[in-house]
C-alpha cells in the first residue's frame, strides 16, 4: 500500500474516531485495506425499521483516486437491506462507487452518509431486476461490473 | 441515485452441441465440379491471351530494371496485364467493366478478354454502383484538422486556444453551432463546457497559508497547490495524482472534470501540462486527438491492429439500408464504415448483425437438432429419442406416435416395437408436416454452411499464401521467372481472399433474400463467381513444378481477372437493387426470419 491511500485513511480514521453521524458506526478497521461499518436508517421506513446492516469497506493503494469498493455484507443479525439498486449478494449499484460518479473529495463518512439517505428514500421494498440471475452467475468484482445506469428517480 | 440493471451478466451458453453436420452438401463435390467445369474451357479462351500477353513481354525485358522511359511504358502495360497488385487492391479507380452488362449462364466462353489491351487510364471511368468515396487521414492529418479548426474559432470569436479547443469538443467539433451558440448566449455556453466566466489569468501552482487538501488531508506549510477557475484548490501532489489516474487507467481526455464533487469544471491542455509529466501529457494529447475523430460522424478509426490512422467517408447512418460503405485503409485493411466489421459486400449492416447473431445463437445447436431431433407430430415439440423404443409419448402434448414413421402408435396394432409399416396415411401425413417444420432449418443450414465454408476457405487460402511466398521464390530458381514474373502468385491470392470474403457474404444474404426474379439473377451471379473462385483455388494450390508451366501462368491471371470482374459484376449489380429497393420499388425485401 502506498502511503498515499494510507496518509488518507490514517487521518479519515481519526476523525472517524473522533465522532460519526448518527446511524454510522465504526466496526473494524484493522488495517488499511478493508474496514467494516454499521449503518441503520434513521427514520421509521417501514422497510428499514429496527434492522442494522453491515459495509464492507476495500481500499486500493489509488484510493482516494479511485472509489473504494463497498458491499453490503451479510450476518445472522445483519440482512443485506432491500432496495431496487442493491443485489441479494450485497453488491450496490450506485453512481458514485464507479470511477465516473466517484471524486477523491469522497470518504468512507460521505459513502455511509449516501448510502444512509439511499435507503432512507426508497419506498420500493424490491430487488433489482435480474436479482437472482446476476447472483448466481455474477463472478466479477463489483469495480468491473458494467453498470447501467438508466433510472435516476429512485 | 441511480437504478441499475446489471448488462452482460451472463455470457449466452455455450452451445453444448458440437457434432458435424448431416446437412451440408460436401464442399469437396462443389469444390471438383466447379473446377472441371472452367478447366475444360480453358484451352479455348488461354490461347489469344497468351498470344497478347507474350507480346507485352517480348516489349519488356524479363527483369525489368532499366530506367529509360521507354521500357518503363511497356513495363506499365505488362503490369497491368498482370493485373497488378495496384489494381487489386484500389478499387476506388477500378473501372467499370467495358462490356455490356448482361448476364450469362456458366459458359466460359462468352467471358470477355480480362484486362489485356484495355487501357488503364481510358476517359470512360464509370463510378460502379457499390463505390462510396472515402478519405483515410494519418495521425498528422488529424492533429492538422484540429488545429485548423481551433485557430480558426481562435481568431472569430477571440478566444484563446486551449478554451477554444475546449469548447470545440463540448459541441462535437461542429463550429458553426458553436459559433452561433456562443453569439447567443455566451455565459450559459462558457458555464456549460466547464469554462465559466473567463478571466484571463494563466494557470499558477501557489502554496495558499492555513491550506488543508481535502484529498490527502495535508496541511504541511508551503505545500504547493492548484486550483482551475473553480476555486477548488488541492495540493498539486493529489491534482497529479488524479489527473494520471484519469489519462492513464481511465483513458480520459476531453472531458476530465475538476476532483471536486459535482464540479463540472473540464480540465485544459494548459492547466494539464503544468501538473503532470511530459509523458503523460503526451498520452493526453493522444487521446484527445482520438477523441476528435470520436466526436465525429463522419472520422472513424481504421479498426486494424496497430494502425493509427482513421477514415473519413460521408455515408450516414440512415441510408445503411442501401449502402455498404466499403473503405480500404492505407495500411489494407478493408472495412465496413458502417460498423467497422470487416468488408461484408454485398449484405447490409443490419442484415449482417441479424445474421451474426443468428449464427452466434443458432448454427451449432440448429446442426445439432438437425441431426438428432424430430419434431412430434401433433404440438411440434422438438424432441430428442435418446434411447429405448419407437414408442413415443409427446411429454407435452401426451401424443402417441412412431419414432420411426411418425404415424400413430395406435395404427400400429400388434407390430410393437419394430416399425415395418410404410405409406399408411398417418405416417405421411405427420412426415409432411415435419418435413415443412424442418425446411425453415434447412434453409437456414444450406446458407449457414456456405457461409462457414467460405471463410474457412478463405483461411486455408491465406495459408497457402504464406506458403506461396516460399513458393514464388522456388519458382523463381526453378523456372527462371523474375520476381516481377511471379507476382500473379500474390495477385491471385489476393483476389481469393477478396472474392471469398464477398461471396460469404452473399449467402448470409441470400438467406434474408425474398424470391423473386433478381433473387435469380443474383444467385446466378453468385453461382458464376462461385465457380471461377473455385477453380482459381485449385489452380492456386498446384505444385511449384506444375506452376513452371507458363501456360498455366496464363490460365491463372485470366482466371484472376477474371474473377475480379465477376466480384464486381455481383456487387455493382446488388447494390444498384439495393439503392432502388430502398428508395422506391420492393425489389429487395428482406422477410423477417
Amino acid at each position: 500500500m502506498t502511503s498515499f491511500a494510507s496518509k488518507r485513511l490514517a487521518k479519515e480514521l481519526s476523525k472517524l474516531k473522533n465522532g460519526l453521524p448518527p446511524g454510522i458506526d465504526l466496526i473494524s478497521a484493522d488495517n488499511f485495506e478493508e474496514w467494516l461499518m454499521d449503518i441503520r436508517v434513521l427514520d421509521d421506513n417501514p422497510i428499514y425499521r429496527g434492522e442494522v446492516y453491515r459495509l464492507k469497506f476495500r481500499f486500493s493503494p489509488q484510493y482516494p483516486i479511485e472509489p473504494p469498493e463497498v458491499t453490503f455484507i451479510k450476518q445472522s443479525d445483519r440482512p443485506i437491506p432491500t432496495h431496487p439498486h442493491i443485489y441479494s449478494n450485497g453488491i450496490i449499484c450506485l453512481d458514485l462507487l464507479g470511477s465516473q460518479g466517484w471524486s477523491p473529495v469522497q470518504n468512507v463518512e460521505t459513502v455511509c452518509m449516501s448510502l444512509q439517505s439511499m435507503l432512507t428514500g426508497n419506498s420500493k421494498n424490491e430487488r433489482p431486476p435480474g436479482d437472482e440471475e446476476f447472483v448466481r452467475s455474477n463472478r466479477k468484482r463489483p469495480r468491473d461490473i458494467d453498470f447501467y445506469y438508466d433510472d435516476n428517480t429512485v | 441515485m441511480f437504478i441499475c440493471t446489471a448488462t452482460k451478466l451472463h455470457p449466452s451458453l455455450p452451445s453444448p452441441f458440437h457434432l458435424p453436420n448431416t446437412a451440408a452438401i460436401p464442399p469437396t463435390t462443389r469444390k471438383r465440379k466447379a473446377a472441371e467445369a472452367s478447366i475444360s474451357s480453358q484451352p479455348t479462351e488461354a490461347l489469344p491471351n497468351k498470344r497478347v500477353a507474350s507480346a507485352a513481354k517480348s516489349k519488356a525485358p524479363p527483369t525489368p530494371v532499366t530506367t529509360t522511359s521507354n521500357t518503363m511504358d511497356s513495363e506499365e502495360d505488362f503490369m497491368s496485364a498482370m493485373s497488378s497488385d495496384a489494381d487489386m487492391q484500389d478499387f476506388s479507380g477500378e473501372e467499370a467493366p467495358s462490356y455490356p452488362f448482361t448476364y450469362f449462364d456458366d459458359d466460359f466462353d462468352d467471358e470477355p478478354d480480362p484486362d489485356f489491351g484495355v487501357l488503364k487510364d481510358s476517359g470512360s471511368k464509370k463510378k460502379v454502383a457499390y463505390d462510396v468515396s472515402f478519405q483515410v487521414y494519418e495521425p498528422a492529418d488529424i492533429q492538422r484538422q484540429q488545429d485548423d479548426m481551433v485557430n480558426e474559432v481562435n481568431m472569430i470569436l477571440d478566444i484563446n486556444k486551449e478554451d477554444a479547443a475546449i469548447l470545440l469538443r463540448h459541441f462535437r467539433w461542429n463550429k458553426e453551432k458553436l459559433i452561433e451558440d456562443l453569439m447567443d448566449r455566451r455565459a450559459k455556453v462558457l458555464e456549460a463546457a466547464g469554462l465559466g466566466t473567463d478571466v484571463n489569468t494563466a494557470p499558477k501552482l501557489e502554496p495558499v497559508p492555513g491550506f488543508v487538501c481535502d484529498i490527502c488531508c495535508e496541511d504541511e506549510e508551503g505545500l504547493e497547490t492548484f486550483a482551475m477557475k473553480c476555486g477548488h484548490r488541492y495540493c498539486v501532489h493529489c491534482y497529479r495524482h488524479y489527473l494520471t489516474q484519469k489519462v492513464r487507467e481511465e483513458g480520459e481526455a476531453a472531458r476530465i472534470q475538476c476532483p471536486a464533487e459535482g464540479c463540472g469544471r473540464i480540465i485544459d491542455t494548459k492547466s494539464l501540462d503544468l501538473l503532470v509529466t511530459p509523458d503523460l501529457a503526451d498520452r493526453y494529447r493522444e487521446l484527445l486527438n482520438r477523441t476528435y475523430v470520436e466526436d465525429k460522424d463522419t472520422l472513424k478509426w481504421c479498426p486494424a491492429p496497430d494502425c493509427q490512422n482513421a477514415v473519413e467517408c460521408g455515408v450516414k447512418k440512415k441510408d445503411l439500408d442501401k449502402v455498404v460503405p466499403t473503405v480500404a485503409c492505407l495500411c489494407g485493411h478493408r472495412f465496413c464504415f458502417g460498423c467497422i466489421l470487416n468488408d461484408h459486400q454485398p449484405a447490409p449492416c443490419e442484415l449482417v448483425k441479424k445474421w451474426l447473431k443468428k449464427c452466434a445463437d443458432d448454427s451449432e445447436t440448429a446442426n445439432w437438432i438437425s441431426a438428432n431431433t424430430k419434431e412430434c407430430p401433433r404440438c411440434n415439440s422438438t424432441i430428442e429419442k435418446n434411447g429405448g423404443c419407437n414408442h413415443m409419448t409427446c411429454r407435452k402434448c401426451k401424443h402417441e406416435f412412431c419414432w420411426m414413421c411418425m404415424g400413430l402408435w395406435s395404427e400400429h396394432g400388434t407390430s410393437w416395437y419394430n416399425c415395418n409399416r410404410f405409406e399408411e396415411k398417418s405416417g405421411t401425413d405427420a412426415r409432411d408436416a415435419q418435413a415443412k417444420s424442418r425446411m425453415s432449418l434447412e434453409r437456414y443450414l444450406h446458407y449457414y454452411n456456405r457461409y462457414a465454408n467460405h471463410e474457412q476457405s478463405a483461411k486455408l487460402d491465406k495459408d497457402i499464401y504464406q506458403k506461396t511466398e516460399r513458393k514464388m521464390v522456388e519458382l523463381q530458381r526453378e523456372s527462371g521467372m523474375s520476381w516481377i514474373e511471379v507476382q500473379y502468385l500474390n495477385a491471385a491470392s489476393q483476389t481469393l481472399q477478396m472474392c471469398r470474403q464477398t461471396l460469404k457474404w452473399t449467402y448470409a444474404f441470400a438467406f434474408y433474400l425474398a424470391r423473386n426474379n433478381l433473387t435469380e439473377i443474383f444467385e446466378d451471379n453468385q453461382k458464376d463467381l462461385e465457380m471461377a473462385v473455385e477453380a482459381l483455388s485449385e489452380m492456386f494450390e498446384k505444385p511449384v513444378q506444375e506452376l513452371c508451366d507458363r501456360k498455366l501462368k496464363v490460365v491463372i491471371m485470366d482466371k484472376t481477372s477474371y474473377c475480379n470482374k465477376r466480384r464486381i459484376i455481383l456487387l455493382d449489380d446488388t447494390a444498384e437493387n439495393l439503392a432502388n429497393g430502398a428508395t422506391g420499388g420492393t425489389i429487395y425485401d428482406y422477410f423477417a426470419w
